[in-house]
């Protein structure tokens, strides 16, 4: 399937994602200011009016998000960002969202925390979007873009993927690639008319169906558990088809690089300075960090050239949790973290794979 | 003197750092739009948050053959000074060889010693375009694209035509007006 | 649960019946709750302005959390304190639907008070039902922001005690001076003829929604027999001792009255109203000033006078 993109213009991460959930058929923003994501709330005002779409600048972040459960209640496509603690705010609206079984998009410019912490560029919120998005039992789609491009591609795709599952998805980007400009082919323009009609969406019963109820209200246990279960087995059919990473010169590499968005830009660069100076390095960037790639990374284990994995992120480390949990103890794994705002650097990830080097050449793996 | 690094320079690592309101973040955007124009890839990274409210700014930006992984800009080929606190702050990263460019309108460049393994171009750039007339709609003078015109001048990034195009789509549609003015800053900056 | 009337026979006729706007499932609130008669109330007006298709309801976290299960149109749970925000997704999407939201005093006026502030604010063109019993029911009893001082409850064993907890809050007064209300009344529930009030006012807070005027909300009054400790007649007249003096009945907007077609034009015309006075505060402060420099002026030339007087003696 070929579709005809616009020429390539320079963006913003912030403007282009915002764009393209419009041109996704998007028309219901609802947003709060916060650091480093105010020019997608500022697009969406500019935009919305422009295309009949509707844009209100909530209270607070909670509130945001409970209009955006009301919004996707009615059948609407909608959306919301914010960044880390504001992401934070909006657990209770994402929980519910999950209980009630409606889609919506998040995104998350993510800051270093914990706390106010700073406005630059974290991935910091890896557990908050993987883990515990919110109280109780369920998951979110969590893409994880690392380019401007991606972040235009990746929101499209949440949508549909949201509409599919009837869940929320989260857009897990950071402060870098939000402020940044690249080019940006933008998706093209998709008539809302043509986004999926819910039959469940509240819009009235017109006198010609019984009342409906959106509700994540379970009176009896068995109910709720009954609720739960249906829930996860879907989450097992998101697991089996929805899993993506992009794989670079794994074919022979003894040593894998395993990061995603931002971080995975510096992590390919030091891939390519491992490549210069003999090292087989490789690198498995997850498209989507939930569900986690565990069958790319499963099969380079089985595939028995690889000797050990580099996780790189902007945290103390929370991603590398999911990478343990693949491989099980069957091979190394070692981390190169940088946190509070800072990016790693590709010299300082190469040094790591030369010590990784040394260790397998004596052998005390 | 080492040896300098080779033109044209089409594939470019810049740091460019200044005042908020200087024109620095949008000087930046017509050199990455340069890039996109002569079919490169690019990027365009500022500073932000405290140090946009009315401190100092920077931006990096990369145009290269290559896809970009880290959009950070450790070691530019190009860095341009538009005051004295970018001059301290950025001056040491330029790589050797490359161009340091200096705005020297608001301070007394004899106080510093400049490096000489990298060429050092030092010239009153906001006074210039006080002096044209070339200033915003708040009648700040604007140095920024008398600089960029310089840099071209220098390190030629891309075509002179691409120049002049980058610098018709940079500005938005609404600042139209603004483009006349800017045309002429690249003139003064070409003519240095 | 559901129970359903059987057909009259050929002999009888239908004098009285659940109004439509209510599925006939039966309550499941407390004995002398009333709630009842709120849903009841709610039920009739929207089958009265034929708007029960055409209506989404906002259930809320509190006693009347269940109540999705009652009314007979589309509804949407909302959690704690959001019903208002939620609202404004719904409204915002569909602005044609009729909606409501349905909250108690917790809901709306300790945890929601910033979204029950901000809809209206905004003047998002929803009605809200407030109940006010001053306690959380469904958590067994604790302290509400409408509890009255030295009421006790679980979380106030010595009662409310206003210099620790300070003082209840009087809603429907609060939002009323925010200019996208349109109406706002406090009514109860506790008599027929205060029944019948309230009945008006639901009507006319959905009325109001309808005709595009603005924000509405009707706050009622209510007791809670089970968590005060009293008897559901007692409940009514504890209610009447303490609660009405502080929480006076009445209406409290009314841009209709006020002669006003919706809020737009009510804002308009305060603000023209509070422009000439500040113009006319501005004159007054400028004639004063003028007033004393021309005091001064005079002073001045009676002093010069009276020396030069001197001078020439």
């Amino acid at each position: 399937m070929s579709e005809v993109r616009e020429p390539k213009r320079l963006m913003k991460g912030n403007e282009a994602v915002a764009e393209a959930a419009i041109r996704a058929g998007c028309r219901t923003y609802f947003g709060y200011p916060i650091t480093p994501q105010n020019e997608l709330a500022a697009y969406m005002s500019k935009r919305m009016p422009q295309v009949d779409g509707v844009f209100v600048q909530a209270e607070s972040e909670t509130s945001a998000i409970n209009m955006v459960y009301g919004a996707s209640a009615a059948g609407a496509r909608v959306l919301t960002s914010s960044s880390s603690p504001g992401v934070a705010l909006k657990a209770e609206g994402l929980s519910y969202l999950a209980g009630a079984d409606l889609p919506s998009v998040i995104i998350n410019i993510q800051r270093g925390g914990p706390g106010l912490g700073t406005i630059q560029p974290s991935q910091g919120d890896y557990f908050m979007s993987t883990k515990a998005p919110g109280h109780g039992d369920f998951k979110c789609l969590v893409y994880a873009p690392a380019t401007v491009q991606e972040m235009a591609d990746m929101v499209g795709d949440a949508f549909e993927k949201a509409d599919q599952y009837r869940m929320p998805a989260l857009i897990l980007s950071d402060g870098l690639l939000g402020q940044m400009m690249e080019p940006v082919a933008l998706p093209p323009i998709k008539d809302p008319a043509d986004c999926p009609q819910h039959d469940w969406a509240m819009t009235g019963t017109k006198g010609e169906r019984a009342p409906m109820e959106i509700n994540s209200l379970q009176l009896y246990p068995e109910e709720l558990e009954a609720a739960n279960t249906e829930r996860y087995a879907r989450y097992d059919v998101v697991k089996a088809n929805e899993q993506a990473a992009e794989l670079y010169q794994t074919q022979d590499a003894e040593i894998i690089v395993v990061a995603y968005g931002a971080s995975a830009r510096t992590a390919k660069s030091a891939v390519d300075l491992a490549r210069d100076a003999g090292i087989k390095a490789g690198m498995v960037r997850p498209l989507l960090v939930w569900p986690y790639p565990d069958d790319s990374i499963n099969d380079l284990i089985e595939a028995g050239k690889v000797k050990g994995f580099l996780t790189v992120e902007m945290s103390m480390g929370q991603m590398v949790e999911d990478v343990r949990l693949v491989v099980n103890g069957r091979l190394p794994i070692d981390s190169y973290n940088r946190t509070g705002g800072l990016v790693p650097d590709p010299q300082a990830i190469l040094a790591k794979m030369n010590e990784m080097q040394a260790q397998f050449a004596e052998g005390g793996v | 003197m080492t040896a300098s690094i080779k033109t044209p320079l089409t594939n470019m690592q810049m740091r460019l750092a200044g005042y908020g309101g200087q024109g620095v973040l949008f000087a930046g955007r017509v050199i990455a739009n340069a890039g996109l124009l002569s079919g490169k890839e690019v990027s365009w990274l500022p500073s932000y948050g405290p140090e946009m409210r009315g401190g100092t700014c920077n931006c990096s930006i990369i145009i290269q053959d290559e896809p970009i992984g880290t959009p950070l800009v450790l070691e530019p080929q190009v860095v341009v000074a538009m005051n004295k606190l970018s001059l301290e702050r950025f001056a040491q990263a330029v790589e050797p060889g490359g161009w340091l460019f200096v705005d020297e309108s608001t301070f007394d460049i004899a106080d510093y010693t400049l490096r000489d393994d990298i060429k050092n171009l030092v010239y009153p750039y906001a006074q210039t375009a006080s002096d044209n007339g070339i200033d915003d709609e708040q009648g700040n003078p604007i140095g920024s694209l008398i600089m960029v015109a310089a840099v071209w001048k220098e390190t030629q990034f891309c075509t002179e035509e691409v120049l002049e195009e980058a610098l018709r789509i940079s500005i938005p549609d609404r600042k139209q007006a603004l483009l006349e003015k800017n045309l002429r800053a690249l003139a003064i900056g070409k003519g240095l | 649960m559901a129970r359903t009337m059987p057909a009259p026979k050929d002999n009888e006729k239908v004098v009285f019946e659940r109004t439509k706007g209510l599925t006939d499932t039966a309550f499941t609130y407390c004995a002398g709750c009333m709630h009842g008669t709120v849903h009841r109330l709610i039920g009739e007006s929207l089958e009265a302005l034929q708007v029960t298709g055409s209506t989404v309801g906002v259930a809320p976290v509190g006693c009347s959390v269940t109540a999705t299960n009652f009314f007979n149109c589309d509804m949407v749970q909302a959690s704690h304190g959001r019903a208002a925000a939620v609202a404004t997704g719904i409204k915002r999407v569909n602005p044609n639907n009729i909606v409501f939201s349905y909250q108690g005093d917790g809901d709306l006026a300790a945890i929601g008070t910033a979204e029950s502030v901000h809809a209206a604010a905004r003047g998002e063109h929803i009605t809200v039902i407030f109940i006010n019993n001053a306690i959380y029911g469904m958590t067994g009893g604790q302290m509400a922001p409408t509890t009255m001082p030295g009421q006790i409850t679980q979380t106030s064993p010595y009662g409310r005690i206003i210099a620790q907890d300070g003082y209840p809050l009087r809603v429907v007064e609060m939002l009323s001076t925010l200019d996208g209300v349109a109406y706002a009344e406090r009514v109860s529930v506790d008599t027929p003829k205060n029944i019948r009030a309230a009945k008006r006012a639901v009507r006319k807070a959905f009325e109001y929604q309808r005709d595009k005027r603005g924000y509405s909300i009707v706050e009622v009054l209510c007791t809670c027999p089970t968590n005060w400790g009293l008897n559901p007649l007692d409940s009514a007249d504890w209610m009447r001792k303490n609660m009405f003096p502080y929480y006076p009945l009445g209406v409290y907007r009314d841009i209709k009255a006020e002669g006003f077609e919706n809020i737009v034009d009510a804002a308009a015309a305060k603000l023209e109203d509070q422009k000439a006075a500040y113009a006319a505060q501005v004159e007054a402060e400028l004639a004063r000033e003028i007033a004393k420099e021309e005091r001064k002026a005079s002073m001045k030339a009676d002093i010069a006078e009276a020396a030069d007087s001197k001078g020439g003696a």
